[in-house]
């Protein structure tokens, strides 16, 4: 028998924040993921909002590729304000 | 890179306690051992929903019946984020439930002793719980990145758990004589198996070292049995009843208890399918799965068909 899809849980715990992925479950449709999201992941009022996605439907960066991926931004440290000077005195820079 | 290379660099991150995420390289034998032991500890949660589902019905009030059922729950919801979490190493769900129908795959011995009394939810909650917590609290550690934000989860969801046990002993202890022998008798029976949960002595564990240097385990299970010894003990003290060892003492130079020798021939017995409850324990779990079949086909059948009507399904934001 063909087993249920993969789902990716993700719970925004209170109104202003993000929602954050908390995990993954099977179910027979999204509306089911939602239900059993509802059961496994927010038994103490852990969240205000689910999302659930197919986890065949996420496209992932690959491992292998992170040195090219994200190794660039390591040596551009004046993205950062630190790396600017200010003079003794001056305020509210 | 040559596969000296990536294994020693794999070695570096478990070293510097960098996480192993699910896509990261990892050696074959780090996936098998952890799909093997993620398996374990899944099934472990949902056939220990057993022996205590077997007292729903009979909790002496509402609110111990509301308590168990909401352990129960939990653990249900502990043995879905475990199969999540091996389900990222590339294990098949469905296979891991057809291992333990089979008999193929293990779970925690201490699930393989019947439930008499009333005082076996205490003992249960109080010792299998105790000893899980100790068995688990570091495991938020693991080095790999899924199991062990499975861990955090659970743990923090069984601080009541043990707490709940805890508190039925107590109020059994406090009661009349004959429930405060009921406890005893739960000590009495779950005493030993509780010890054996921490797995066989060092000296013949096969995986530990293994494990340790790969991160999986931080401790070895005679460290962890001995933290859960000096952890009870002063608790049965409490209690007032007396736990079944008389080789039992404070030792004032270790600063730890001494105690008794473990029959390991009744944990290997019980390993091996011959506890008490072994076959019943299967046969419902594969009851279960087998009579549920026709429930979760109907299901697929049913997303299948709405699969074209997506006019109801609200957008994320």
């Amino acid at each position: 028998m063909k087993s249920w899809p993969l789902y990716e849980v993700f719970i925004r715990s209170k109104a202003g924040l993000h929602h954050k992925h908390a995990g993954s479950l099977r179910a027979a449709d999204a509306e089911m993921a939602i239900e059993n999201a509802r059961d496994v992941y927010c038994r103490r009022s852990e969240g205000v909002s689910l999302w659930v996605v197919l986890s065949s439907d996420i496209t992932a960066s690959n491992p292998e590729n992170s040195e090219e991926l994200f190794d660039p931004a390591e040596d551009k440290i004046y993205r950062h304000p630190t790396f600017y000077h200010v003079p003794d005195g001056v305020k509210h820079l | 890179m040559n596969v000296i290379d990536i294994e020693s660099r794999f070695q570096e991150k478990i070293d510097t306690d960098v996480r192993i995420e699910p896509r990261d390289w990892m050696p074959d034998n780090y996936r098998h051992t952890l799909i093997r032991q993620i398996g374990q500890h899944a099934h472990s949660e949902i056939v220990g929903m057993l022996p205590e589902g077997n007292w729903i019905t009979r909790a002496p009030s509402l609110k111990r019946k509301v308590a168990l059922i909401a352990k129960v729950q939990d653990e249900a919801g502990h043995g879905l984020y475990l199969y999540s979490a091996a389900e990222t190493l590339g294990a098949d769900r469905d296979q891991m439930f057809e291992e333990l129908h089979s008999g193929k795959a293990k779970y925690s011995s201490i699930f393989n002793y019947p439930t008499l009394t009333w005082a076996d939810m205490g003992a249960i909650g109080w010792l299998v719980d105790g000893a899980a917590i100790q068995n688990q609290i570091p495991l938020c550690r693991c080095s790999y990145g899924p199991y062990a934000r499975a861990m955090v989860r659970v743990c923090k969801e069984e601080s009541f758990h043990q707490r709940q046990g805890f508190e039925i002993m107590n109020v059994l202890c406090a009661g009349t004589p004959a429930q405060k022998a009921m406890a005893q008798d739960a000590l009495n029976r779950f005493w030993w198996p509780s010890l054996m949960m921490f797995g066989p002595p060092d000296a013949e564990s096969t995986h530990t070292a293994q494990s340790k240097k790969w991160g999986i385990k931080r401790f070895t299970n005679d460290e962890l049995r001995q933290r859960f010894v000096d952890m009870i003990a002063p608790q049965a003290d409490h209690l007032g009843i007396t736990i079944p060892d008389p080789d039992l003492r404070w030792n004032e130079k270790t600063k730890q208890y001494d105690f008794g020798e473990i029959d390991w021939t009744e944990f290997w017995q019980v390993v091996k399918g011959n506890g008490p409850c072994n076959k019943e324990r299967i046969e419902a779990r594969t009851k279960a799965w087998e009579e549920g079949a026709w429930v979760r086909e109907a299901a697929l059948a049913y997303a299948e068909k709405q699969q074209n009507n997506s006019s109801s399904k609200s957008k994320a934001v």
